[in-house]
């Protein structure tokens, strides 16, 4: 696998099927477990392999090439049919990042801080994991490589509300540009911290708006990131997501199916352990790199 | 979530067009085999292993190899059931520890899997075992992986053998080295090795699992792995295996609603058993494997033959066969009603037992409102008779129900409904008895259940069953015998039977077409 590009490519699997003279049955199958195999899900696999299809009949061609870029062309247009834009326009702009255990929320919040330092914005990062044991010293030696400040807890175990408040009040004191909130990382099932994370938003929301919910994803969830998405959806209100560990050979085909089943965009990707592995999402170079 | 009742429907849908037919032919086993792929693949198993496993459910359904005593439904489920669990616990074992301490444990795993958790939990978990573990911080790469073990071992009550600060300062083959070294010297039976998350095609950190494991020469290399992995799970298991190869496998996050077909790939693909899973976000919840729970877990397919073994071993013979002779002789007393409810209380909890029926995730909303307790404060209020109150229910004057009252808890009126329905429960066993209606609640259509050297005692348990309304209720939804001859029964006890608790008649059905009735 690491001889490949990408190694996230679907083009291993993808490999028989372009080479074949036409399309035939076989070729069906081929594509078939290729989207299943990327955890695109058997919903999204049997929508796209039946337009796939009818295309083929409707043009009349027999040559995998045709069917390759058919392919391109109808992933590329699910992507593509939300604006992967974030909005960080307010003065601060406050980014809260949620995400179930160990998808990379505070990683991604590193990452993200160097991304908006290189761009001359002053970013302050609000460490609201109380929780998890050293979350809080993990953030603040990302934040020192991003060129971030940071707010920390003033004592073990308080209220991440509070955290959330106090970072929002710094930023507002010292007209700091964006603030991103870093959170405990929560399983959706458990409705009494998912509680936690509604007052959270509730806190803030009291002090400003909220610019962005980014919730993280990470692309080897298979299809329960579904199931997450509309759990944190209802508690907190993302407006965004953000995969994450594209860099190992999982394809993160999953996010498509939550982009449609939920309405939220795809905004960010995270390609890699370095602090600018970070970068928008486009639809276009997404689809390539996994077809490529 | 949708998904879990989704493939109960299909299934169902599935298994009525197999209905009445005594012999599978292959159009039928496609049929339900294709339902069945679509699950796995929903339940993210991945997909050379869902291939394999439906090549073989197939092979299997389709040779002459069935048991006969099922009808074609039944054989398809109990095949899948089978294969499941054969490939999820075909191979359970426990840690096994070296002959001369210290045991070596080194962990390895993605990262976000939970190895640093995961430590804790273990290290705690030996130390209620007996044994004295040590933690070894040899995740240098990730920030303050270290001091995240620090603080698991101190609420372990564990020590922690952290040289090195981390944040990709130090040499983690030599901190993991001195570890094993440091065990010995201050004679701590366990070494559990923390190692840095790798992604299964980064080969410069896998290497460095690789020396790591060869430094030490582990007793148990332990794979983690998130429960809620994809599709992916089949190649990193692979990277791992060939890499740093692993000896057991340990699933985290299983306390999520994933449904966690990885397990299956996991243990399908690389042939090693699944030892541990992690269960929530404690130190504590950490647990043995259960294959069966993830068979079910992961198909939703119910354990029916757990429930027939359950309700067998519960409802002994000799039991059934006094209350019998009871009935017969119209000296049904307040004491065998209530041992007829203790006995339903061992098997279990109810809502337990319906949750392991095919089709019963449908009926988890009347689960919930399913009050168990209620059976104990009935319990209660029959424990604050006298012996004599209980075998002649008629001495109960006012007075004495007051005292009974205060003696349970309980409100007078919470006496009378008792007693109105016990009356309503010897007065319906009473004609059932004479009458000697042949069906038996929730025992004819077991699969798996034979019952034919017992068929005398089965019409004598029949009637004792009914006498008890809980018990009967439970029966039959949990059963699903369908052989409702006597809807007003359940609820006119209202144990728990208020009539928003009962299976509807759809749910019933759903669970009869599972059945194959």
């Amino acid at each position: 696998m690491a001889e490949r590009k990408q190694p996230w490519s679907l083009s291993g699997a993808l490999r028989s099927m372009f080479g074949s003279r036409t399309i035939d049955e076989d070729t069906w199958q081929d594509l078939e477990d290729a989207l299943l195999g990327a955890d695109f899900g058997p919903d999204i696999t049997d929508a796209l392999v039946s337009e796939l299809r009818n295309s083929v009949e409707r043009y009349r061609t027999t040559d995998p090439g045709d069917l390759r870029r058919m392919l391109g062309e109808a992933l590329e247009e699910r992507f593509a049919k939300l604006d992967p834009t974030l909005r960080l326009t307010n003065r601060p702009a406050v980014v809260l990042v949620v995400g179930v255990n160990g998808v990379g929320k505070t990683t991604t919040i590193g990452k993200f801080a160097k991304f908006l330092v290189n761009h001359g914005r002053s970013v302050l990062v609000g460490a609201a994991d109380t929780f998890r044991a050293a979350a809080v010293e993990q953030l603040a030696t990302w934040a020192e490589r991003g060129g971030a400040q940071i707010v920390k807890p003033v004592q073990a175990g308080q209220d991440p509300a509070s955290v959330a408040f106090q970072t929002v009040e710094k930023a507002q004191r010292d007209g700091i540009d964006i603030v991103l909130i870093d959170t405990a990382g929560r399983l959706q099932t458990k409705s009494g911290l998912m509680d936690e994370l509604s007052k959270i938003k509730r806190v803030i929301q009291k002090q400003c708006e909220i610019a962005e919910v980014l919730l993280v994803l990470d692309a080897t969830t298979g299809q329960n990131g579904v199931a997450q998405a509309e759990a944190f959806i209802e508690h907190a209100g993302v407006t965004g997501l953000v995969l994450t560990k594209l860099d190992g050979s999982a394809r993160g085909g999953f996010v498509l199916a939550v982009q449609e089943r939920t309405g939220i965009p795809i905004k960010l990707v995270g390609q890699g352990e370095g602090i600018g592995d970070l970068t928008g999402f486009t639809p276009h170079v997404f689809v390539q790199n996994l077809l490529d | 979530m949708a998904t879990f009742t989704d493939l109960t429907d299909r299934l169902s849908e599935a298994f009525k067009k197999l209905r009445g037919k005594g012999k599978l032919s292959p159009a039928d086993v496609d049929g339900t085999v294709r339902e069945i792929r679509r699950a796995l693949l929903e339940a993210d198993v991945a997909l050379e292993v869902v291939k394999q496993f439906t090549a073989n459910v197939r092979e299997r359904a389709l040779s002459d190899d069935v048991n006969k005593a099922l009808n074609p439904a039944q054989q398809v489920v109990q095949i899948v059931n089978d294969e499941l669990v054969g490939i999820l616990g075909g191979a359970q074992r426990r840690i096994q520890f070296a002959k001369k301490p210290p045991t070596v444990i080194m962990l390895a795993g993605l990262q976000g899997a939970g190895k640093t958790t995961l430590a804790g939990k273990l290290a705690k978990w030996l130390a209620s075992e007996g044994h004295t573990p040590l933690l070894v911080a040899a995740d240098l790469q990730r920030p303050n992986a270290v001091t995240q073990l620090q603080v698991v071992g101190e609420q372990a009550g564990v020590q922690v053998w952290a040289p090195e600060p981390g944040n990709g300062k130090g040499n983690p083959v030599k901190v993991a080295k001195d570890g094993v070294k440091e065990a010995q010297r201050r004679q701590f039976d366990v070494v559990i090795i923390d190692t840095a998350g790798r992604l299964g095609v980064d080969t410069e950190l896998m290497k460095q699992a690789s020396d790591i494991r060869k430094a030490t020469e582990p007793d148990e290399v332990l794979f983690v792995i998130d429960a809620m992995i994809g599709q992916d799970a089949v190649a990193t298991a692979k990277a791992f295996q060939d890499g740093v190869d692993f000896t057991g496998v340990v699933l985290t996050k299983l306390d999520g609603d994933t449904k966690g077909g990885a397990a299956l790939s996991v243990a399908s693909v690389t042939g090693r058993p699944i030892m541990f899973a992690s269960t929530g976000e404690a130190l504590g919840d950490f647990e043995p494997f259960y294959p069966d729970r993830m068979a079910s877990r992961i198909l939703d397919l119910g354990d029916i033959l757990t429930l027939i073994e359950q309700a067998q071993k519960t409802f002994d013979q000799e039991e059934a066969l006094k209350v019998a002779e009871k009935l017969a002789t119209d000296s049904f007393t307040l004491e065998d009603f209530l041992s007829q409810m203790q006995q339903l209380k061992n098997m279990g909890s109810i809502k337990g037992m319906l949750g392991m029926l095919p089709g019963a995730k449908g009926m988890r909303q009347q689960l919930e409102n399913f009050d168990e307790r209620e059976i104990t404060r009935t319990e209660a209020i029959i424990q604050s008779m006298t012996p004599a109150e209980r075998k002649q229910p008629k001495l109960l004057n006012g007075s004495r129900r007051l005292r009974i009252a205060k003696g349970s808890g309980a409100t007078v009126t919470d006496v009378n409904s008792l007693m109105t329905r016990f009356e309503q429960a010897a007065k319906m066993m009473k004609t059932v008895a004479k009458g000697g209606v042949p069906q038996v609640p929730g025992m004819g259509p077991m699969p798996g259940a034979s019952f034919g050297g017992v068929k005398k005692q089965q019409g004598k348990k029949k009637t004792s069953k009914s006498g008890n309304p809980a018990k009967r209720a439970a029966e039959e939804a949990a059963m699903a015998a369908g052989t409702f001859t006597k809807p007003s029964a359940g609820s006119s006890f209202g144990l728990g039977a208020k009539p928003n608790t009962a299976p509807s008649a759809q749910d019933l059905e759903t669970i009869n077409r599972m059945l194959g009735r």
